[in-house]
């Protein structure tokens, strides 16, 4: 038998030391202390606010962007327009921006000082350290990652279709409810995966933009590091990420099984 | 269809539009009950001016108007949407919904409630033979079944106007060769007006009387399919338009071959087995023509005796009709035609080999 080269035992070396060093971490939030001791700690009623308060602000978030991004990025997908690129850079520049930078974007737009802030407070809206601004900072965050999603699988599904839709006599809604949606149907599924993520491990922009209230604007990525600043708070913030990790693993799984599958249709492989 | 309006409508459309390289520029007209062919080269413009009449593609000019109803009047701003003009369009490889089953596909555009739309689409897939399929997916389909549950669709929903974009071309050439009878006769059987594209021109004599020859986005020339392939305009008509065919009845013959007695008189043979009414396809250049009573001593089968009704020299070569019960056009070189002294009036004979005579099922 050969002896395997040198250069193929270094790879083989590497593989597994990236992998090693990429999973070693995310298993010690759960071996460090133990499952027992997590699940005490998730009794806390700060941690469990601070999970009601993920929960519901990221899904108020995906909610706004589901219903106002799955139209608007099916028109940028369908039609051409002058600066249509722009659009598009635009939409992707929140993806790429550090969050503080958005949490200082956001108070510059939409603060007590800010451009719209005035007018927001007339309006008799309070976004600062309220749970409403969370939501705000949020869509932020997260929408351009489904619009992204959204706008390709809207151009990935055959033109023709709706035409032919249109030939037999269906309106701009028909087309879209019967054709576009179905047939975007995993895009979309894996983009608002995505944009949910991105929602739930948000930190910076929303302790810019809305503080860390336990209660109204403390979410779970804000609780941790609010308990590991605490003496004794290592537990507590174990626990979170542990809570964080195993919700983000699903996810990530739900991404795979939707984008990998090719679509029992293989519409969109042509 | 029973619901044949009962006054046929016409359909007149003017187009102008820069395409690719070149501009569409076309004018036609159709009427119901009389199926027009558009024949051209790929990338003509056919498809352009097909979708123009749909509604899917906005002409930079142009007038389009069925019966009294205009569909588009860019001088009047006038502009219905495709889903408003009732304009049935087959696609070319058919774009049927893949996620609905075909029943749900055919159900698509037709009227009324829930019940009512799949009992008629129901009805429709009874009528193309394809009712079994009613459940299955497009994806599973076989070219042919695609083709049925298109047609299908488009008529469910009782369109005013019909558009085939290339209908058989994604068909293989076996279920090509039935499909055309098949199309004949639900085109046939249909009161409005209808325009197919094709690129074969023989399919554009099989399936319609009335052809026209797209080329560049210009159509060059229009006419009953025998008339245009007898006088072509130009050479390029002729190198594309070349198609003789005759309808008849099938029966095998007592040599192995198979007879076609055709309508009006007279009979040929084919190697091709076939029984019942079929239409008899030759190439014009695949027909000789001869003084009658030359007794040829080959291996020719096919001879018909007709009266030369026109000699159209395109270049070198010249095209000669033939008036016979069903009429024919040769090609012979411009030699021949001045050695044999071809002018209308002289008696002559058409003359092609058996093995050269293709059989398609009317």
């Amino acid at each position: 038998m050969r002896r395997p080269s040198t250069f193929a035992a270094l790879a083989l070396f590497a593989a597994l030391l990236v992998i090693a060093f990429l999973l070693v971490p995310v298993i010690a939030v759960f071996a460090d202390v133990g499952l027992a001791r997590l699940a005490d700690a998730l009794g806390e009623e700060s941690a469990r606010e601070a999970l009601w308060l993920s929960l519901r602000t990221t899904l108020i978030a995906l909610a706004v962007v589901l219903f106002v991004g799955t139209p608007a990025a099916y028109l940028i997908a369908e039609r051409d327009f002058p600066g249509r690129s722009l659009v598009l850079t635009a939409i992707e520049l929140p993806l790429v921006m550090p969050p503080a930078v958005a949490g200082i974007a956001l108070l510059a737009a939409f603060g007590p000082d800010g451009i719209f802030g005035p007018a927001i407070e007339g309006a008799g809206i309070e976004l600062v350290f309220e749970t409403a601004g969370v939501v705000v900072a949020l869509v932020f965050v997260s929408a351009p990652f489904y619009l992204r999603g959204a706008i390709a699988a809207f151009a990935a599904v055959d033109g023709r279709l709706g035409e032919a839709a249109r030939t037999l006599g269906a309106g701009p809604f028909r087309v879209f409810a019967s054709v576009a949606l179905p047939g975007a149907r995993a895009g979309l599924a894996s983009g608002a995966a995505l944009a949910w993520g991105r929602a739930l491990g948000e930190f910076g922009a929303t302790l810019l933009f809305a503080g860390s209230l336990q209660g109204v604007t403390r979410t779970a990525p804000l609780a941790i590091f609010s308990e590991f600043s605490e003496p004794g708070g290592f537990v507590p913030a174990l626990a979170l990420s542990a809570v964080l990790i195993l919700v983000s693993a699903a996810l990530l799984l739900g991404v795979k099984l939707l984008g990998g599958e090719p679509g029992p249709q293989g519409s969109r492989s042509r | 269809m029973s619901s044949t309006p009962a006054a046929l409508e016409t359909l007149r459309a003017n187009v102008t539009t820069p395409l690719r390289g070149f501009e569409l520029d076309a004018g036609l007209e159709a009427r119901g009950g009389e199926p027009l062919a558009l024949v051209g080269p790929s990338g003509a413009g056919k498809t352009s001016l097909l979708r123009a009449i749909a509604g899917l593609l906005s002409p930079r000019r142009g007038r389009i108007e069925l019966g009294a109803e205009t569909w588009l009047d860019t001088a009047r701003r006038v502009e219905l949407p495709a889903e408003r003009r009732s304009c049935g369009l087959v696609f070319q490889d058919y774009a049927l919904f893949p996620r609905m089953s075909v029943a749900r596909n055919v159900a698509y555009g037709a009227a009324g409630g829930r019940g009512a739309r799949r009992a008629a689409a129901l009805a429709m897939l009874e009528r193309f033979g394809v009712a079994h399929l009613a459940a299955a997916r497009p994806p599973s389909l076989s070219g042919g079944e695609r083709q049925r549950v298109a047609l299908a669709r488009a008529l469910a929903a009782r369109p005013r106007a019909l558009m085939l974009d290339e209908p058989l071309s994604a068909l293989d050439s076996t279920t090509r060769r039935r499909a055309v009878g098949e199309l004949r006769a639900v085109l046939a059987e249909l009161g409005v007006p209808v325009i197919l594209v094709t690129h074969s021109f023989e399919e554009a004599a099989l399936l319609a009387r009335a052809v026209a020859i797209v080329d560049r986005g210009r159509i060059v020339q229009r006419g009953d399919a025998a008339e245009v392939s007898s006088r072509p305009a130009t050479s390029f008509v002729a190198d594309f338009a070349g198609a003789v065919v005759l309808h008849g009845e099938a029966e095998s013959g007592d040599d192995g071959l198979t007879v076609v007695r055709l309508r009006g008189g007279g009979a040929v043979r084919a190697v091709a087995e076939a029984r019942g009414p079929v239409a008899v396809c030759v190439y014009p250049w695949e027909i000789s023509l001869a003084a009658p009573g030359v007794a040829a001593e080959d291996s020719v089968l096919n001879r018909v005796e007709g009266e030369v009704s026109s000699v159209t020299v395109v270049g070198n070569r010249a095209r000669v009709g033939v008036a016979l019960p069903q009429p024919l056009s040769a090609e012979v070189t411009a030699d021949s035609a001045r050695r044999l002294g071809l002018r209308p009036g002289l008696r002559v004979t058409a003359a092609w080999k058996a093995s050269a005579t293709r059989l398609v099922g009317d």
